[in-house]
């Protein structure tokens, strides 16, 4: 049946397309979460009236944070090749994406991680504080702990948001299923093979979601 | 002890200067129970988060044992944190960490080893009186419950002082009073100072020995508790005597009441301590040609004994009047008169 309603399609390099879409938006994500979070975490402690109280740094990160994240995700990856190409000595296959990626997509995850570390109860930090701890502590214990249900469906939001990207990157070489609906569906005209990658990428998207819905769920006990 | 001296915080804000809390002097002994009564606003927040610096002091200085901690740097204000308690209105619980994580967590600040950590939890779930709630998320307990919680972490380092920041004020009538005793039986058992502030007279009155009242950021009485209830000086402090006995509001109602009766005298005694556990009323009757007619009264317990306050209408010939009320007063009740026969 699959032959009769797909036949361009080439199992192999659908198999090969997936895991590539995967790696890249797995990696991405990772080195999103980290950037994302320590540049959210910037963002709301040198914020006013906050632990690290400082204008400029804020100022900085701020200007940073909207900039990459004014910058369309296609020029972004335009502009970032020759930071690539030092980087990886490359601007081809799916591992070349990941710094535009990361760079897209953890500004926008830092300011899901600013709104959700507002959203902490200032009573609490001050509990922490009454107890002497260190600010080390109040991050580690307090604060992304108390905000962890926002930093999970901020990273789910983000990922949904990656994959989209790396179909974009993929149709300017990056490999993965945005590639393979570019080279083998739209460029031969043969759109079963555009219709089977975008069904491949609903299904990722709809698990992805449901996985960062339970986890969000699981961990929220207020 | 803890030695307050000209205590001062300024909100300095581009349009205006806000003195909060305005050349506050207190001492504070070791093991009592000291309350600080104020309206929203009169700077009683900002002085109990002086103490331990969660707020700047503009100037002067608080000596807890002889320890500035005004002066003292950031590395060194964060271990004495450690031996200073606080509890909160909104009791600041983890919602992320279950009762048993929730009270472990000073602990873990003072890096305390896991098993001395289990110990001592334990030995404070207990204390509280929160058995078998261990694994329960905060989410899960009443407010009763949550404060008991915010209490034995407030416990957790062996602290010198609680300070307690409306510690009662989200509880209902009757867990505000469950939550007193347990603070009043920490005090005891543990010997632990305790400082709250509180709007409420009914807390002074139930578990302070002594009480300081504040407005605009000053303090305009302090005192033993029951001395400022019988004699309480500014308008603020009657004020708050008043909630405990709103009968007083209606002493119009009473001298309606009064003036039917040309040849009696009414009196106002006040009880104090243990004379308002003497049966006083009966003791006249028996001893003296008089006819007494209860009016109004009330009681309220508190910590350093009660305080009792009773209208009475006296009848009979002047002479024994007197000496009615020169023995009421030789019983070292105060009298009050309120109409001459």
């Amino acid at each position: 049946m699959l032959k009769e309603w797909f036949p361009n399609v080439i199992p192999e390099d659908l198999w090969i397309a997936t895991q590539e879409t995967l790696y890249m938006t797995s990696i991405a994500v990772i080195g999103t979460l980290i950037l994302g979070i320590i540049l959210g975490l910037l963002l709301f402690l040198t914020d006013r009236g906050n632990l690290w109280e400082n204008r400029v740094i804020y100022g900085i990160t701020a200007i940073v944070v909207n900039v990459f994240r004014a910058i369309p995700f296609i020029i972004l990856i335009l502009l970032l090749f020759p930071f690539t190409d030092f980087l990886l000595g490359t601007i081809r296959g799916w591992k070349a994406a990941l710094p535009a990626l990361i760079i897209g997509a953890a500004p926008f995850y830092a300011r899901l991680v600013e709104i959700g570390l507002k959203e902490v109860d200032k009573g609490v930090i001050e509990a922490a504080k009454s107890m002497g701890a260190r600010t080390h502590t109040i991050i580690m214990k307090v604060l992304l702990p108390e905000s962890m249900p926002a930093l999970i469906s901020g990273i789910t939001v983000t990922a949904i948001a990656l994959i989209g990207y790396t179909a974009m990157a993929g149709v300017i070489g990056a490999g993965g299923l945005g590639n393979l609906a570019y080279l083998q569906g739209f460029q031969r005209r043969d759109f079963d093979v555009v219709l089977a990658c975008t069904i491949l990428i609903i299904i990722i998207v709809f698990i992805l979601q449901v996985i960062g819905d339970l986890l969000t769920k699981a961990i929220d006990k207020r | 002890m803890i030695q307050i001296k000209n205590l001062k915080k300024v909100f300095e804000t581009k349009k205006q200067k806000v003195q909060a809390v305005d050349d506050v002097s207190l001492e504070i002994e070791q093991g009592e129970i000291f309350g600080v009564i104020g309206y929203s606003g009169a700077g009683k927040s900002t002085f109990i988060r002086l103490i331990n610096r969660l707020e700047e002091p503009t100037s002067g200085s608080i000596e807890i044992h002889d320890k500035d901690i005004t002066k003292m740097s950031a590395s060194e204000l964060r271990l004495k944190r450690q031996k200073i308690g606080m509890i909160f209105q909104h009791f600041n619980l983890l919602w992320s960490r279950t009762v048993f994580d929730n009270i472990a967590f000073p602990l873990e600040i003072a890096g305390a080893p896991k098993a001395k950590i289990k110990e001592k939890v334990k030995e404070l779930i207990h204390l509280v009186g929160l058995s078998g709630k261990e694994s329960n998320y905060p989410s899960q307990l009443s407010g009763g419950q949550k404060q008991r919680v915010g209490i034995a972490r407030a416990l957790a380092n062996d602290p010198e002082v609680l300070l307690c920041d409306e510690a009662t004020s989200a509880l209902d009538p009757e867990t505000t009073d469950d939550i007193l005793d347990l603070l009043v039986s920490i005090n005891k058992k543990l010997g632990l100072t305790i400082i709250l502030i509180t709007h409420e007279m009914h807390v002074i009155q139930k578990i302070c020995h002594r009480v300081a009242v504040m407005e605009n950021g000053k303090v305009v009485e302090t005192g033993e508790v029951l001395d400022v209830f019988v004699r309480p000086q500014s308008k603020t402090t009657k004020r708050f005597v008043q909630q405990l006995n709103p009968l007083e509001h209606e002493q119009d109602k009473l001298k309606e009441f009064i003036n039917q009766h040309d040849d009696s005298e009414v009196i106002k005694l006040h009880f104090i301590g243990n004379n308002a556990k003497r049966a006083l009323i009966s003791e006249i009757a028996k001893n003296f040609e008089v006819e007494v007619n209860i009016l109004q009264g009330s009681i309220a317990p508190t910590q350093e004994g009660s305080y009792g306050t009773l209208y009475i209408q006296l009848n009979g010939n002047s002479n024994v009047l007197t000496d009615t009320i020169h023995y009421i007063q030789k019983a070292g009740v105060e009298v009050e008169v309120l109409k001459h026969a």
